[in-house]
């Protein structure tokens, strides 16, 4: 489920060039599990709250020109409030730590329900807003000519990305959640240049990617946060590789042309063939 | 390619030949003393031109005359301060509800990763119905209409191919697709020739009129150099300092009506069939693009080259 999600909401975050929201509002929530753990609340609620808002205050105030400056305001001040609250606390909060790097096998079965609930929500809106999405992420301006508003397309995938946030979180954290949100969705676009199918590879290379590093760690005792994000750069120097040889050998064919580029489809559809989907 | 029109009773007869006349005055799009101002600027002052159906129509002028925001306003994306946009049906029903939909656009700034996970064919299929909420489940009508498409703008060689390792007049094409698909009875690009070299200008220019011919769609296309466009031109909107002169090409590219425009003297030169506009008469030093970018030609001087 959660590979699924990193998986779909990762290929826009991508696509749209929003890595550094997709790292700062997962990273800001852990302000939202302190609060929770110093108030006394449920966990997924502080998460659900922080990296909403910290998702709509990225949205809202970046409005107008790029994004990045706003979002390591947002970013810092999550940090600031999640440090503030983690000292205001007397004692030890085991729960506020697991936040930043998962338990990915600790997920008690009460909050299995939610968890999926959350996920599901994200699939469906992306799936409701796909073309929207798409548009507005390729061609903005007409996309609003259609009368679709790039605004308010981007403040709902952020609070897709929020929401994926809080679902994710407690199983992977803030930071594995970050590396699995960018690496698939990276290598499954250098492997396929169709946005349907990139999608699809980029669930396939999420779900390969956790279970791969669960598999590992329990191997060689490493933490599982060290294969998710060696398997997830690796993933996407394989594909960067493959997609330079195949455009080299297109370039070393002087005939070029047509044939070309349908030598190049068989290729792809060969090698695609070979991939896990 | 007209669309099939709504079964007529006889009775409608009358109603339809009424339409059919008020059509015939009614342009596709008037602009009525539309007035712009931006940040305190007055970026566009009382413009105002009709487009007819099926007219091709240029808007020149020189670099920030007010060319994008006006296809802007026209779009409704930027908002006039003073003047009206209408832009009426085909069938002159007069007011289209959903006028956003008949309108296609080509924007002037675009840009595509490499990597980007889209083909040529995907971004045509994406012009479709961009706008609709959910999935767009693959049909064999989908794929025949984006295959029939990607051949009107000879973009089939290349439709495979990543939209991002296209070069820059391939790329104008498959966007020109992408905004026909939608069937449009108005198609405005924003410098489509800007950054293209003299023969894939001239490539996009050709297509354009024969689209604009065959399916009877009117084009009006921004531009700061006329000439590429001069042989298709039905008519012209030229733009200086926020005001407008349109008109036929004789009309408006003369030196009186010029001069009006950007309130001071220009001539109005022809060069072995290329028209240049310079400012400045008697100064052959001060030839287009000093003083306020009195534009025509982009070769200017002594060694002009015959199109």
């Amino acid at each position: 489920m959660v590979a699924l999600v990193a998986g779909v909401v990762g290929f826009f975050v991508v696509l749209r060039g929003s890595a550094f929201a997709a790292h700062a509002i997962p990273n800001g929530s852990f302000a939202g599990a302190a609060a929770a753990a110093l108030v006394g609340t449920n966990t997924l609620l502080g998460l659900g709250i922080f990296s909403l808002a910290g998702a709509l205050g990225i949205g809202w105030l970046g409005r107008r020109g790029r994004h990045d400056v706003v979002t390591a305001l947002v970013l810092v001040l999550m940090l600031g409030l999640g440090g503030l609250f983690v000292s205001l606390q007397s004692q030890y909060a085991p729960e506020t730590y697991s936040i930043l790097f998962g338990e990915i096998l600790g997920v008690s079965n009460n909050e299995l329900a939610p968890t999926a609930g959350l996920g599901l929500a994200c699939v469906v809106t992306v799936a409701v807003l796909y073309r929207r999405l798409m548009i507005s992420s390729v061609l903005a301006e007409t996309g609003a000519a259609r009368g679709v508003d790039p605004f308010r397309v981007e403040l709902c995938f952020l609070a897709v990305l929020a929401l994926a946030s809080t679902m994710t979180v407690p199983v992977v954290g803030t930071l594995l959640m970050f590396s699995l949100m960018i690496g698939p969705p990276a290598a499954a676009r250098t492997l396929s240049d169709r946005p349907g199918r990139a999608m699809a590879l980029s669930v396939a290379l999420a779900l390969v990617t956790v279970w791969g590093s669960i598999a590992a760690a329990y191997a060689t005792n490493d933490p599982v946060g060290f294969f998710v994000t060696v398997i997830g750069a690796g993933a996407y120097t394989l594909g960067r590789v493959w997609a330079t040889w195949r455009r080299g050998r297109a370039v070393g064919d002087n005939t070029g042309g047509p044939g070309r580029v349908e030598r190049d489809r068989v290729v792809g559809r060969v090698a695609e063939g070979l991939l896990p989907s | 390619m007209t669309e099939p029109s709504e079964q007529a009773k006889p009775a409608d007869a009358a109603l339809m030949a009424a339409d059919a006349a008020r059509a015939a005055e009614a342009p596709l799009l008037a602009v009525e003393g539309v007035s712009v101002r931006l940040g305190g600027r007055e970026v566009l002052h009382d413009v105002s031109f009709a487009v007819g159906a099926g007219q091709f129509t240029g808007l020149i002028g020189s670099n920030g005359a007010g060319k994008t925001t006006l296809l802007r306003v026209i779009l409704g994306l930027t908002a006039a301060d003073s003047g009206t946009v209408r832009l009426a049906a085909a069938n002159g029903a007069g007011h289209h509800t959903g006028q956003r939909a008949r309108v296609g656009y080509v924007p002037q700034k675009f840009a595509f990763d490499s990597d980007m996970p889209m083909r040529a064919r995907d971004l045509v299929a994406l012009g479709i119905d961009a706008q609709r909420l959910g999935i767009a489940l693959p049909s064999r009508r989908r794929r025949e209409r984006v295959e029939q498409m990607l051949a009107a703008v000879d973009a089939l060689a290349f439709a495979d191919t990543r939209i991002g390792s296209l070069s820059g007049g391939e790329q104008q094409r498959v966007l020109i697709a992408h905004a026909l698909i939608s069937r449009p009875q108005l198609l405005l690009l924003d410098e489509p020739l800007a950054n293209l070299d003299l023969a894939s200008a001239q490539g996009v220019v050709a297509l354009l009129a024969r689209i604009c011919a065959e399916q009877g769609i009117a084009v009006l296309i921004s531009a700061h150099e006329m000439n590429p466009l001069l042989p298709v031109l039905d008519r012209i909107v030229y733009l200086a300092h926020g005001r407008a002169a349109s008109g036929t090409t004789q009309e408006v590219v003369r030196a009186d009506v010029l001069s009006r425009l950007y309130g001071r003297h220009v001539d109005v030169l022809h060069v072995h069939g290329r028209v240049l506009v310079v400012a400045g008469a008697g100064d052959d030093s001060d030839l287009e693009g000093h003083e306020g970018g009195v534009s025509g030609g982009s070769h200017s001087g002594g060694a002009e080259v015959v199109l």
